[in-house]
């Protein structure tokens, strides 16, 4: 075991199925030792199963040299060679992503990563959400969080099928663990599917989970320059919802000035004022949604 | 912390080129505008890479600088944040260089 890295520790990645209650762990993604295929440098192709690194798993290729053998001339046992990898170092977790989301498509299905700070309302804006869309597509639900099933039950008493994920740990979901969320929860064709990232602004920018759009959350308690202060995961966003605008006649808050900041960050991005808990501004929300679910039913891949 | 998973990554793909021979040197490009930090990266590598044939390999960050091309007036520029523009105005460009993540290349022993 690991003792330094966080991809795997005593608190291991759980997934919970909330709807029979069965929970499962989900190995470290580096430790997932499945035979798989891949190319190497010097560029040939094979499948072997393999485990190594954060679970310090130790080869018992034998390196040992003692020169005393020769090649003619010199006798050098061993030399240095280059090799050319020119790999993204996501790549793992991108494969795993496109992989969810060819699945995802080719079932119609419409998954949206949300992302925010903790505390920006997340789960209450879902479970208004899954109250208003009832009787349209069906809902479902991944919910990351390092500990507690408590968002899964909230998630779950507003009416959608949910799975709980708890990263120990670990500070995102990866591709993987939605991958084994998704498989639980038996989706069906022409669905809509809300990942619930963990909270954080930070590290869920660099994982890519494979749903089709990221919506970035913040509300108006955390200041206008949220998203100055955390421009990649803004940036990364199609759609910014600013959460909690019942609160604003209590607040010094300027909307204006969050907005302005926002076209600073990503000018592309689609902003709406939200109210999770009084309804305000929803009718936008789920106008954004239906349209892009139709999007994901006439693009679907074949 | 997300340094440590992309350490754990580093590790993994290495040791999968390598097959099996020992790993001197791993060459990486982090883009300054990758949300990756080099030092907590370096900070992490020794610890993940033990016990792997990557643990006695050197770590070699060649960090890239951030450049983008405005849409508008079609220039190149130098973007040291994720918050430059354009010296034109314009809001929207492509960014060409600077969120690199990627293993360069690495070092091995080959066996006679």
């Amino acid at each position: 075991m690991c003792a330094t890295c966080g991809c795997e520790g005593d608190a291991k990645t759980t997934l919970l199925n909330l709807q029979t209650s069965v929970s499962t762990a989900i190995p470290p993604l580096r430790q997932r030792d499945d035979p798989h295929e891949h190319v190497h440098a010097h560029g040939t192709r094979h499948a072997h199963a393999h485990g190594h690194g954060c679970d310090h798993h130790t080869h018992d290729h034998d390196h040992h040299h003692d020169g005393d053998h020769s090649h003619g001339v010199a006798a050098p046992s061993a030399h240095r060679s280059t090799l050319e990898i020119e790999a993204s170092i996501l790549a793992k977790n991108d494969g795993l992503a496109a992989r969810n989301r060819a699945w995802l498509s080719g079932r119609e299905i419409l998954a949206l990563n949300l992302v925010s700070s903790p505390g920006s309302g997340k789960t209450m804006l879902l479970e208004r959400t899954i109250a208003e869309l009832r009787g349209g597509p069906p809902v479902f639900v991944v919910e990351g969080d390092q500990a507690t099933a408590n968002d899964g039950e909230r998630i779950r008493r507003a009416g959608a099928p949910v799975v709980q994920i708890n990263t120990g740990a670990g500070c995102h979901l990866d591709a993987e663990m939605v991958r084994q969320a998704m498989a639980e929860l038996k989706l069906s064709a022409g669905a809509l599917l809300f990942i619930e990232n963990v909270g954080n602004l930070v590290c869920p920018a660099l994982f890519d989970l494979g749903g089709r759009a990221k919506v970035v959350l913040f509300s108006v308690t955390e200041g206008e320059d949220k998203t100055l202060k955390y421009p990649h995961m803004f940036q990364a966003a199609e759609l910014i919802l600013l959460n909690k605008t019942d609160l604003l006649p209590h607040l010094d808050f300027s909307v204006e000035e969050a907005l302005a900041n926002v076209s600073r960050v990503n000018p592309l991005a689609r902003t709406l004022l939200v109210s999770a808990k009084t309804g305000e501004g929803f009718g936008a929300w789920l106008d954004w949604i239906r349209a892009q679910s139709e999007d994901a039913r006439t693009t679907a891949s074949p | 912390m997300h340094e440590l998973s992309i350490a754990c990554s580093i590790v993994d793909l290495v040791a999968q080129a390598a097959d099996g021979r020992k790993v001197r040197r791993v060459t990486l490009e982090i883009g300054k505008l990758s949300g990756v930090a080099p030092d907590a990266v370096a900070f992490c590598f020794p610890e993940v890479a033990q016990g792997t044939d990557a643990e006695d390999a050197s770590l070699e960050i060649r960090e890239i600088d951030g450049v983008a091309r405005c849409e508008t007036c079609g220039e190149e520029f130098a973007t040291p944040t994720l918050l430059t523009i354009c010296s034109c105005g314009a809001l929207s460009y492509q960014r060409i260089r600077g969120g690199e993540l990627n293993i360069k290349s690495i070092e091995v022993e080959e066996v006679d």
